[in-house]
């Protein structure tokens, strides 16, 4: 029982880490109505970025700036370059435009700060510490308070800045918010600014442990089951669904892998997300769609 | 979630762009003529010309690329079902041919392959399914489930690589009616008759009353349905053709390419390539896989090939893979911006500048 | 736009065009290295550090001593990503030499790679060096004759970790009732060693226990939560890449210790220990040549090469690493088989068959070894036909939070044990293929002076 308290607590931490990534998405997603494949390359050059700085002697929170205005930068580009021109073109073509864009950005961050493992201290120790007979790992902890903050955070933004409320009008309606002099890709970029934001966030704790390098922009392939099982749309879903797939498929590696054979975890996600699908295709936060024909 | 509805008008228009089949077709017989000469030569001349490095390091290559291309373009191009799974089909058909021969004494190569497209379809029928219940790119997760799910079998499965330690599969000597193809040039002949045959069919499927349900489906599927278009069996009908062209591929990638097959070299950046290469080439045009898979082969070797000779020095050798993939990536977005029917159009514009061009002057 | 693309297509058609046509210039008195490096991508560490260790070595030959008996040493890079396709092309780009310089071995450091060019090695007769690494019964020369995993085949690995587990358990017929767990990478080079880890444990009589971890292995919470409910007694880690700083984390998130953990060949370079920060302090993996700059060999490097500016690290501080030097060693093994070649076959440019007869008839022992720099980088060694390894010792290191220092004497694996189950398998091969077995008594072997 013991054991099974420590998967589901360790899984559900894990789910946090992936929750971090998806958050990114949907705040994408929200705003532009772009399934960003990008995020993920984005938390790698932001890692990168961040821990490269660092190892050229600047100081903590002067790479963390440095870093924060690059990836100002790179939303700025991404929303005149890839986004302007491709407004009210399906959102099948935009996903494969960001897919276009995570090589640009994977290739673009190995180019500068080559491709070496760098190793990244938060000074956060990761030992195990016991919580009435579960153990729990610190490490996972501040990363869950960093999610609850991150999340506080946004919804601060969303929902007490002027900013925020120009968003959500675009979110309910772009058609209306463009009538009420919105102007959509200046919003859309700074929603990527602040997604920016996010993928830096997720990229320091992830570096943190697993090392900062190029497979950190595989990572996006985890938050996607989280996206379809929480909603593309709604950042508590994100979490929601995180927990969801971290806490199953820990459970389901450690308890259902020894019976049809380890590994499984990489596909599970993806199996638990079809099932969602078919029962709720808008996720678990999702708005209802209707079709119009 | 109404930018869906705000694009739906614009979704019609723009995937009815991608079709670059119907405006051309008036002045396209000599393209036609153009490509039989084309495959004439390559079965006649191009063995006795061609160095062992043009066949198995680039004929080869891009013809089965062009073969997997062409399996996505149905799905996707055609069909407008979007999937990052193409390599999980892959793995699925080189899996099944190499077991097909193993299996069953006697049977004759090309058998081998017909049983590796159909095994790739029953998966693809399978990935399909949930599609009918999900749209627009939701579709890319069954896909994506695919990817990863049938790598893990082949790894995990013992019984799928004849109980080979490390799980790799090494193909058996290619014969056809006794003779032993074991020349480059006599692999790239296999393939060859292989995708030629394929083409010539997926042709005909294309124009066919199956095609054009396709496209309805893709241009607009709840209005398709109105119609009475069966649009659960469009869709699967392209699931199941389109993973079939793609295992057959596979087949042809692990036996006549790279000589063995282990599960993960058909990973998920195997099927970003193919998709790629649809993009590329273009998204609904069955010449345009083979334009897209011409420009993904040639592109990385040209670019090392003149950082050899003219950069050296200027562009290390580490940061060639990176300057291909912002290259790629960039190619991509720019098309998608403004050619989505991709670079088959582009030639076929020029070449139409070149018909009119006495004209003109 | 559309013009943009156009003059794009043709510059790149005719760059592909003039780069195939430009003219081969002979040049005699040459012998060329054909490289498919990787330095992009998941592994880029690896083939960084190797490859130049590689060229570094390569270039000391050529400004020390002129090259090989007065045979300069040429050599040019062909960027794998460390996908098998990529390798194929490069190996079929690279195989007919440079410019007249005829190539000597092939050297692609995967495993992947390897299993792909095997059976072109051997029929373009080009040696295929898979040095710690390759395909295990490739070691049998008379199935494989171009395939050389020298040093050290996957199956001598674990046997010699096996063997130190007991020598740290003071004796062998101590391990029974102990507990082994194998933490394996998801991939044909992980998958290699499960049937002789088995066959070991039977042997000594420990409990095993082998899990996988998926590529490219970054999640391995469940894998180490299990580990800590088995409470094993040594945990053999066979990574590659970022499965082995994540595991490492892992077990200090668990509370294994880190000094039960034994690192196999590709979970041992600074690469894998340092990116996991303290929770790799204590850390033990086996080596088949230490870091460090100590060594004549890599002082002379730094004096000819590097300090000439020539080296090919773009960052110096991984000069020494272990990487690095497993490219020296790399390229100490290649030369040594060019020099043996060219006392039977004469001083000049050796085809891709007579380097091979240099490296059946390899033989470096403590005289050798010290005149060329190397002494306890490079263990002795001595190929044969038959045997294609040659070595099969390894040294154990641990990680101190900042560096590797050497823990072990030479540790030998049990090959005399390994070989029966190694030439069954390469039998079992030579039968798919329908190959004749060499006779490796007519090939006379001559020995060295």
């Amino acid at each position: 029982m013991e054991f099974f308290l420590e998967v589901l607590v360790g899984g559900l931490l894990a789910g946090v880490m992936y929750s971090m990534v998806a958050i990114g998405f949907v705040l994408i997603h929200k705003a532009s109505g772009v399934f960003n494949f990008a995020q993920g390359s984005m938390v790698l050059f932001a890692a990168l970025t961040f821990v490269s700085l660092l190892e050229r002697g600047w100081p903590f929170a002067l790479a963390l700036a440095a870093t924060l205005a690059a990836m100002v930068l790179l939303a700025l580009a991404v929303g005149q370059v890839v986004l302007k021109p491709l407004q009210a073109r399906p959102p099948i073509v935009l996903f494969m435009a960001t897919l276009g864009l995570s090589f640009i950005v994977e290739g673009a961050a190995q180019w500068l700060w080559g491709a070496q493992v760098h190793a990244l201290e938060l000074g956060i120790d990761d030992l195990p510490m016991d919580v009435g007979g579960v153990f729990v790992s610190r490490f996972d902890l501040v990363a869950a308070g960093t999610a609850a903050a991150l999340v506080l955070a946004l919804s601060l933004l969303f929902n007490r800045t002027r900013a925020g409320l120009k968003l959500r009008a675009i979110a309910d309606d772009p058609l209306a918010a463009v009538a009420v002099g919105i102007q959509l890709t200046r919003m859309g970029a700074f929603v990527w600014a602040v997604a920016g934001a996010v993928a830096l966030v997720a990229g320091l704790l992830w570096g943190a442990r697993t090392g900062v390098q190029f497979s950190l922009s595989l990572i996006v392939l985890k938050a996607l089951p989280v996206l379809i099982i929480g909603g593309f749309s709604s950042v508590s879903g994100a979490i929601l669904g995180g927990l969801l797939v971290g806490a199953s498929e820990k459970l389901a590696e450690v308890y259902v892998g020894p019976l049809i054979g380890s590994g499984i975890e990489n596909w599970f996600p993806y199996v638990l997300a079809i099932a969602f699908l078919s029962w709720r295709p808008e996720g678990l936060f999702g708005e209802r769609r209707v079709q119009h024909i | 979630m109404t930018h869906l509805d705000l694009a739906a008008p614009a979704l019609s228009a723009d995937w009815r762009r991608y079709s670059s089949a119907r405006p051309w077709r008036a002045a396209s017989h000599t393209p036609t003529i153009l490509a039989l000469l084309a495959a004439a030569f390559a079965f006649l001349w191009l063995p006795r010309l061609g160095s062992d490095y043009l066949f198995s390091a680039v004929l080869v290559p891009w013809l089965v690329l062009s073969l997997a291309g062409l399996g996505l373009n149905l799905l996707t191009g055609y069909a407008g079902q979007l999937s990052v799974g193409s390599a999980a089909f892959m793995c699925v058909g080189a899996f099944a041919a190499y077991n097909a021969q193993l299996r069953i004494p006697g049977l004759p190569l090309l058998g081998g392959f017909f049983i590796a497209g159909l095994s790739a379809a029953a998966l693809g029928v399978l990935t399909g399914l949930p599609s009918l219940r999900i749209k627009g790119f939701y579709v890319i997760v069954s896909t994506l489930a695919a990817q990863f799910f049938v790598p893990w079998v082949f790894v995990k499965f013992g019984w799928f690589s004849n109980y080979n330690a490390s799980g790799v599969i090494t193909a058996p000597p290619l014969k056809i009616a006794g003779f032993v193809l074991s020349s480059p040039a006599d692999r790239f002949l296999l393939v060859l008759g292989v995708t030629l045959a394929m083409t010539a069919a997926a042709w005909r499927i294309v124009h066919s009353t199956t095609g054009l349900r396709w496209m309805a489906v893709r241009d607009m599927d709840t209005a398709a349905e109105v119609i009475g278009i069966p649009v659960a069996r469009a869709k699967l009908s392209a699931f199941a053709l389109s993973a079939f062209y793609l295992g057959v591929a596979g087949a042809l990638w692990a036996f006549a390419y790279v000589g063995t097959v282990e599960p993960h070299g058909f990973d998920l950046a195997r099927s970003f390539q193919i998709l790629f290469i649809v993009i590329l080439g273009g998204l609904g045009s069955l010449a345009g896989a083979f334009v897209g898979a011409a420009f993904i082969v040639l592109f990385p070797i040209a670019l090392s090939l003149l950082a050899d000779h003219w950069l050296a020095g200027i562009l290390a050798p580490g940061n060639l893979e990176n300057a291909e993939k912002i290259v790629v990536g960039a190619l991509i977005i720019g098309f998608l911006i403004r050619e989505p029917a991709g670079l088959w159009r582009l030639i076929q514009k020029a070449f139409h500048r070149v018909q009119v061009w006495p004209l003109k002057a | 736009m559309v013009s943009l693309f156009r003059s794009l297509a043709i510059t790149t058609t005719a760059a592909a065009l003039l780069g195939a046509a430009l003219p081969a210039q002979a040049q005699n008195k040459e012998q060329y290295f054909p490289l498919q490096s990787y330095r992009v991508g998941p592994y880029a560490a690896g083939g960084t550090g190797f490859f130049g260790g590689f060229i570094d070595y390569m270039q000391l030959v050529n400004q020390r001593d002129g090259g090989v008996n007065g045979v300069k040493l040429t050599w040019s890079e062909c960027e794998t990503e460390y996908a098998v396709e990529k390798g194929v092309e490069c190996y079929e780009r690279l195989k007919k030499g440079l410019n007249g310089a005829p190539a000597a071995a092939t050297n692609p450091l995967s495993v992947g790679i390897a299993y792909a060019t095997l059976e072109r090695s051997t029929q373009d007769k080009l040696p295929l060096i898979t040095i710690n690494h390759g395909r295990t019964d490739s070691t049998d020369g008379r199935v494989f004759p171009y395939a050389f995993p020298l040093q050290l085949n996957p199956y001598s690995e674990v046997s010699a970790i096996i063997n130190y587990i007991g020598q740290q358990s003071s004796g062998l017929d101590k391990l029974k009732g102990k507990k082994i767990v194998v933490l394996y990478h998801g991939s044909p080079y992980g998958k290699e060693t499960i049937p002789v880890l088995e066959l070991l444990s039977k042997k000594y009589g420990f409990a095993l226990q082998q899990i996988e971890v998926p590529h490219p292995g970054n999640e391995q919470q469940s894998q180490w939560l299990t580990i800590r409910r088995e409470k094993p007694d040594w945990v053999i880690l066979r990574g590659w890449g970022v499965m082995n700083p994540v595991a490492l984390k892992n077990a200090q998130k668990v509370g294994f210790p880190a000094k039960h953990i034994i690192g196999n060949i590709w979970s041992n370079s600074e690469d894998d220990a340092a990116p996991a920060g303290d929770a790799a302090k204590g850390y033990i993996s086996i080596t088949t040549h230490p870091s460090g700059t100590q060594f004549p060999v890599l002082q002379d490097i730094r004096k000819y090469v590097v300090d000439a500016g020539k080296g090919n690290l773009a960052d110096p501080k991984r000069f020494g690493n272990v990487y690095y030097n497993l490219g020296v060693v790399n390229g100490i093994l290649n030369i040594e088989a060019v020099r043996v070649a060219q006392a039977k076959f004469g001083k000049r440019p050796l085809s891709g068959e007579e380097v091979r007869w240099g490296f059946e008839n390899l033989r470096l022992d403590d005289v050798r070894l010290k005149e060329l720099g190397a002494t306890g980088l490079v263990q002795k060694l001595q190929l044969s036909c038959a045997d294609h390894e040659g070595g099969g010792a390894v040294r154990f290191q641990q990680w101190d939070g900042a560096k590797w220092n050497v823990v072990s004497d030479w540790i030998q694996a049990d090959r005399a044990l390994l070989r029966p189950i190694i030439e069954a398998s390469s039998q079992q091969y030579a039968k798919e293929k329908g190959i004749a077995l060499r006779d490796c008594g007519k090939e006379a072997t001559v020995a060295l002076k």
